[in-house]
């Protein structure tokens, strides 16, 4: 990829990290650890990849993205403001009586959401039935979606990883967020989920491991998969959450709490310090 | 499906599922036991359309949602216990909340699964499926019935949860002539004593009862209820205000059930005596039919019993 289309991805992933917490801090509520940690893996798909048009949400033929892991709603928002599908403004909204932004996202009140996630493992196996269409159908839309790695300890993403594998649904790409962190701590002292690429190896996934934050790396895996014919793919991406602003790096305490003034103005003024250096 | 023609209603599900396959642009999927749902018989007509989703309910039903999210109409087929029990917060997460276009196919609801006993007899898929709001919920008196309701869950967009059961029984409904209409009551009988309101395999147990009344004396309207929700509670009131007193009947726990349902309609809108005919609230078991049937009091000679009960109370 081009230094400069590199650049333009940075700041892009840095705005839709700005949305996500201004979102999480005007809700005093959300989840912006797991927010930033997929926020360059979000820019590369909405600004680069999938086939979609902001104002024809509902275009039948665009390709689909399911946020599995729903609660990182900011980052989802996030984007999608960014690229057009609604006002930014709407994201001071955030879980707010009367906004459309939910604390998970719903597909039936916000524009761009493929799918009503939220409650973890749903979202993988909806992304399948949406690969499984468009195979049938001969749309050739792609269907992504991203899993946290916490998420993986639910044993539905198993029935699904299986029925993807089973039914060689080459047009989904999955992306694991592997941050190594959940609410309850490290996900290898909760219930730990590796070895992760041999898991989905062994249930019969293209599998490619990358920095989840290297746009070229991001770029050369999502080209794998869509080279890929005979097997859905997964990315297992090394991230680290609360990405980007210092103190909510690789802390647990990030995954789930809201900024207070202070800290949302310190965050702000890192990402901004981040961007002016690019 | 002549009239009085013994057929088990997921017999029809799986005829209906080919007839309708023909006609519209349905998925079905299964979770292995498309040989007992009666699936198999779309998948040998439309093998292209057709996906084993292995023992995996959970999965099944959200990847029928994601199937839905695209266009198409998915079926989606398990036992009662396995979709409306199993995969409750599936359908409630996946299919509920974002009103899917999915069609819950659930078969082998109530004790009348037989055998196989407790762990397979769902008698609480009504009380479930009744929480989750926009889901609309069709449990078919006969053959005919459960045909009418595959093609109307076809042409009603949002989900749908069709009650299938195991065991043949009489066919009340001349094909030709049927019509449904999704939330409508059909009132078989007429009479000014009592109304039993039943729904599924009750309803020939309720005209049986009914004529059991009758060589007592007592009139009976009997109601069938096909579409538990919506409910046809103005035909419920209307009938209760004529004859003063209640009887429901069901092959469910009369918690949460069509019974309940009832229950909630008239307090709220016309109070009346009602008594309930379903699982008094405890497991099944294994056995044959037609003792379990007696075991539970699913008979006529019972439900004409609470209807002079309720009678009595008036």
């Amino acid at each position: 990829m081009e230094h400069a289309k590199i650049v333009e991805l940075k700041k892009t992933s840095a705005n839709i990290k700005l949305g996500a917490l201004e979102a999480v801090y005007s809700a005093s509520s959300g989840h912006p650890g797991g927010s930033l940690s997929i926020a360059d893996i979000l820019a590369y798909l909405y600004f680069v990849e999938m086939r979609i048009d902001p104002k024809n949400p509902d275009w039948e033929d665009r390709d689909r993205f399911v946020l599995s892991k729903g609660h990182a709603s900011p980052g989802l928002y996030g984007v999608l403001a960014e690229r057009g599908y609604f006002p930014k403004e709407d994201l001071k909204t955030f879980r707010q009586i009367d906004s459309y932004l939910q604390g998970h996202p719903d597909m039936k009140g916000v524009p761009g959401v493929d799918m009503t996630t939220g409650s973890l493992g749903l979202g993988f196996s909806a992304s399948c039935g949406m690969a499984l269409s468009s195979k049938i159908s001969g749309k050739d839309f792609r269907v992504y979606a991203i899993l946290g790695d916490g998420e993986l300890e639910e044993g539905q993403v198993w029935e699904a990883a299986m029925f993807a594998a089973h039914y060689k649904l080459d047009k989904l790409c999955v992306f694991v967020d592997f941050n190594g962190l959940q609410i309850d701590g490290p996900v290898t002292d909760i219930i730990n989920p590796t070895p992760i690429d041999a898991k989905f190896e062994a249930f019969n996934w293209n599998v490619i491991s990358i920095d989840g934050h290297d746009f070229n790396q991001i770029e050369a895996a999502v080209n794998a998969a869509k080279a890929c014919t005979d097997k859905p793919t997964a990315i297992i991406c090394s991230t680290i959450k609360g990405k980007g602003v210092s103190y909510m790096e690789n802390a647990v305490k990030w995954h789930g709490s809201a900024p207070n003034k202070e800290q949302y103005e310190q965050a702000v003024a890192e990402i901004n310090a981040y961007v002016a250096s690019l | 499906m002549a009239i009085g023609d013994k057929i088990a209603t997921r017999e029809a599900y799986g005829d209906a599922l080919v007839e309708f396959g023909a006609k519209y642009d349905i998925v079905v999927f299964d979770a292995d036991l498309a040989e007992a749902t009666k699936t198999i018989k779309f998948k040998n007509a439309y093998p292209d359309r057709f996906f084993d989703c292995g023992i995996a309910e959970g999965n099944m039903v959200a990847v029928a949602a994601g199937m839905a999210t695209t266009g198409r109409i998915p079926f989606a087929s398990s036992f009662a216990m396995f979709t409306a029990g199993r995969a409750f917060e599936q359908i409630r997460n996946a299919i509920g909340y974002p009103h899917l276009n999915v069609k819950i196919g659930a078969t082998h609801a109530g004790i009348t699964v037989g055998e196989d006993g407790a762990t397979h007899q769902c008698n609480e898929d009504i009380a479930t499926m009744r929480s989750i709001p926009g889901m609309t919920i069709i449990n078919p008196a006969d053959a005919t019935e459960a045909r009418a309701a595959v093609e109307a869950a076809i042409l009603h967009n949002g989900p749908v949860y069709l009650r299938f059961g195991r065991l043949a029984i009489p066919t009340l409904f001349d094909k030709e002539s049927y019509k449904m209409e999704i939330g409508k009551g059909i009132k078989l009988t007429e009479g000014k004593d009592v109304t039993i309101v039943a729904t599924g395999l009750m309803v020939s147990v309720a005209l049986e009862a009914g004529k059991l009344l009758a060589n007592e004396g007592i009139s009976a309207a009997v109601i069938n209820i096909h579409t538990i929700k919506p409910l046809d509670t103005e035909l419920i009131i209307a009938s209760a205000r004529e004859t003063g007193a209640v009887v429901t009947a069901e092959e469910h726990n009369i918690i949460g059930g069509m019974g309940a349902a009832v229950c909630e309609a008239l307090s709220e809108n016309f109070p009346v005596p009602v008594k309930r005919v379903g699982i008094n609230d405890e497991f099944g078991r294994s056995g044959k039919v037609p003792p379990l049937l007696e075991l539970y009091g699913l008979t006529p000679a019972n439900v004409a019993a609470n209807a002079k009960a309720a009678i009595a109370m008036k």
